[in-house]
């Protein structure tokens, strides 16, 4: 009675060699793990980097992948809650990726750095404070501009183009919006314009009526506001209500697509600068633009083109190395300048530098009629 | 001066809001002792019960009547047969878990189900500015102001000059000898319920619009109104009220004129306030209970 069949034994020794079959299979894939704002305030940040980056992947594997591997994603999702995105990242690395991906908010990036450059794994993220890249951190690589690149820009535009003597600023309390703050303090204060308000907001804030009359009663020639994209959308709306009618000034989360959506006819007038946008007249965006709304049915932000370029990079690295090395990665990475030319989903030229930090074309933009429109193309800083 | 006031009317429009919900926790309290940590939650829910309609072909309006009927109905009547009922029996402590259990899975769905995005939420107000006094007003803050009075005025009416306000109240004030005098006391309790139900409902469409609809509003608005509700006094709804105004138009104050940094710890420091000099709320009856 108690003797097994032996075709029961097979099937067993069968089953255990399909288990470990597995996960060899698995490691012929590029194996990638994203963790993002998937929900929480930076929910429209994360599920824009998240939709991008599987667009870029579904693109590059129907192409045969990444030397002729398949990408493999997991996303993981933060809550917008640092402490969450450290834990994430801490699991991601213990499951041994290729690469990772996110977070987009500067704060859970700062908290996640010291981990993947402990662990020697390339970290393409989609944080913009300054000091980032300026941590020491070996593995963090931007997809988008850093404040020390986009603040002297705004700053130059705010006194050659609006020529502003005094300015407004508004800013949430994060380290995004510290960073950007302290950094366009800096600049102005070097042109001689005087900040007539520093006010910062909560990420979250109920009511923008008491920041407003503060801007109001300030009186200055502008105001810059740098905010997240729905508190951008909510503070736009105040001061519409409040009658406020000078030059209203931001960098992209001021002029993107969701901020539009949101604020309605408040978003017109706005100017500002932005690093990326689908509205960008340059081809290669557009053609990315009209693929994403096919596949998502709405427009991306900027942070649909970093989730986008995060895989791009990744693939132009790899080709360089003619390897998929993990550890080789982050070094790949470094002083790498793609061609769009050459790699079409790099969208535009763009160079990698020492510490991270990119340098590649730029855009003037302002929103009229409920568009968002270039004005001008503000060329790489180094060529 | 004519910035003071415009704050002042900022944060009785913020007040308004805040009031409307606080008086639910006041309402379910009184005749249920439900402490609905869900209520933050029932006020985000009707904004999105309004988009479904809209994006299905309804006008803004029948949306919005859509949206006031299905909170009547699932936030008003289902949620006490579904949850309340079943779990006030074991004691107030499980209901009020159970209820922020349900604000996780009302926050979860919403976000699973249609966006964990933002979305922009049509206003019956429009964004304009008016004039008045030299002081610059706009629109959209009087008519939050106005159509929260006027809701607070046409329960207050209900409650106190028909047979049925009436009736709650006995229930409110002793269940026991309500039901020996012959109120049916189990429907009193829904009604004020399905006026819950409501209330929250007229929240969302004035919240929305300025806060914007997204799942996650909720936990926000909630906490603002909870604490609202024990400063004023949870036991009478004229304290929910003034508990909303003062938060709302402390926090505008604060942040104008003391710090922007420090605003959120205003709430705060009324609450300790009250609770250490006043516990009852400023309003509120001192209760004593047999344990």
């Amino acid at each position: 009675m108690n003797k097994r069949h032996p075709f029961n034994r097979w099937l067993i020794v069968g089953a255990f060699a399909a288990c470990l079959a597995a996960p060899a299979g698995a490691q012929d894939a590029v194996k990638l793990i994203s963790v993002g704002e998937l929900s929480g305030g930076g929910a429209t940040v994360g599920t824009n980097f998240k939709n991008g980056a599987d667009l870029a992947i579904a693109e590059i594997n129907a192409k045969g992948g990444i030397l002729g591997k398949k990408i493999e994603v997991t996303h993981y999702d933060s809550q917008s809650n640092p402490g969450v995105a450290r834990g994430l990242i801490q699991r991601a690395i213990d499951e041994k990726p290729y690469a990772i991906l996110g977070p987009g908010f500067s704060g859970s990036v700062k908290v996640t750095a010291q981990l993947t450059s402990d662990a020697g794994i390339a970290q393409v993220m989609g944080g913009e404070a300054a000091e980032l890249t300026r941590l020491g951190m070996k593995t963090l690589f931007r997809t988008s501009f850093g404040q020390q690149s986009s603040m002297p820009k705004i700053a130059a535009y705010l006194v050659d183009e609006v020529k502003v003597k005094s300015v407004s600023m508004v800013w949430v309390n994060n380290d995004f919006g510290k960073g950007g703050r302290d950094t366009l303090s800096k600049e102005l204060q070097a042109r001689g314009i005087k900040i007539a308000a520093d006010i910062s907001t909560e990420a979250g804030q109920v009511d923008f009526a008491a920041d407003v009359a503060k801007v109001k009663a300030a009186g200055a020639d502008a105001v810059f506001v740098y905010l997240n994209e729905e508190e951008s959308a909510r503070i736009l709306k105040e001061i519409r209500k409040a009658d406020i009618k000078v030059p209203l000034i931001g960098e992209t989360t001021l002029l993107g697509q969701k901020v539009i959506e949101l604020a309605g006819e408040a978003a017109n007038g706005v100017r500002g600068h932005v690093g990326l946008t689908t509205d960008a007249p340059v081809p290669a965006i557009q053609e990315f633009r009209k693929t994403f709304v096919t596949r998502y049915n709405y427009v991306p932000d900027h942070n649909g083109i970093k989730g986008y370029l995060s895989i791009y990079m990744i693939k132009a690295a790899s080709e360089k190395m003619g390897k998929l090395d993990a550890k080789g990665l982050p070094d790949a990475l470094k002083n790498l300048t793609i061609l769009a030319s050459k790699e079409p989903g790099i969208l535009m030229d763009v160079t990698i530098d020492e510490n991270g930090d990119l340098d590649r074309d730029s855009f003037l933009g302002e929103v009229v009629h409920g568009k968002q429109q270039i004005t001008k193309i503000l060329p790489k800083l180094k060529k | 001066m004519a910035s003071f006031m415009s704050l002042v009317i900022a944060g009785l429009a913020t007040g308004a809001i805040y009031a409307l919900i606080a008086i639910g926790f006041s309402l379910l309290w009184q005749t249920s002792q439900t402490i609905n940590f869900a209520q933050g939650e029932f006020v985000m829910l009707p904004a999105f019960f309004v988009l479904a309609a809209i994006n299905a072909g309804a006008p803004f309006w029948l949306a919005a009547l859509i949206g006031l009927v299905i909170s009547v109905i699932i936030l008003g009547a289902m949620f006490k047969r579904l949850l309340v009922d079943p779990m006030l029996r074991h004691g107030v402590l499980p209901l009020a878990i159970a209820t922020m259990a349900l604000s996780i899975f009302l926050r979860e769905s919403v976000k699973e189900f249609y966006s964990a995005e933002a979305s922009p939420f049509p206003s019956f107000i429009p964004g304009t500015t008016i004039g008045f006094a030299g002081i610059s007003v706009s629109l959209q803050h009087v008519g939050v102001v106005l159509v929260a009075i006027a809701s607070v005025m046409a329960l207050t009416a209900l409650l106190d000059r028909t047979p049925i306000g009436r009736q709650m109240q006995a229930c409110a004030q002793n269940p026991d000898v309500a039901r020996i005098l012959g109120i049916p006391v189990e429907r009193m309790i829904m009604y004020t319920f399905l006026i819950n139900g409501l209330l929250v409902g007229i929240a969302s469409l004035l919240v929305s619009p300025i806060y914007l609809a997204k799942f996650s509003s909720g936990e926000t608005l909630g906490l603002a109104a909870f604490i609202a509700a024990i400063v004023g006094g949870f036991n009478r709804i004229r304290g929910a009220i003034a508990g909303g105004f003062l938060l709302g138009i402390a926090d505008n104050l604060a942040a104008a004129y003391v710090s922007t940094q420090y605003r959120g710890a205003v709430p705060l420091f009324l609450l300790i306030a009250v609770i250490l000099l006043r516990p009852q709320g400023l309003f509120g009856k001192a209760e004593e209970r047999t344990v």
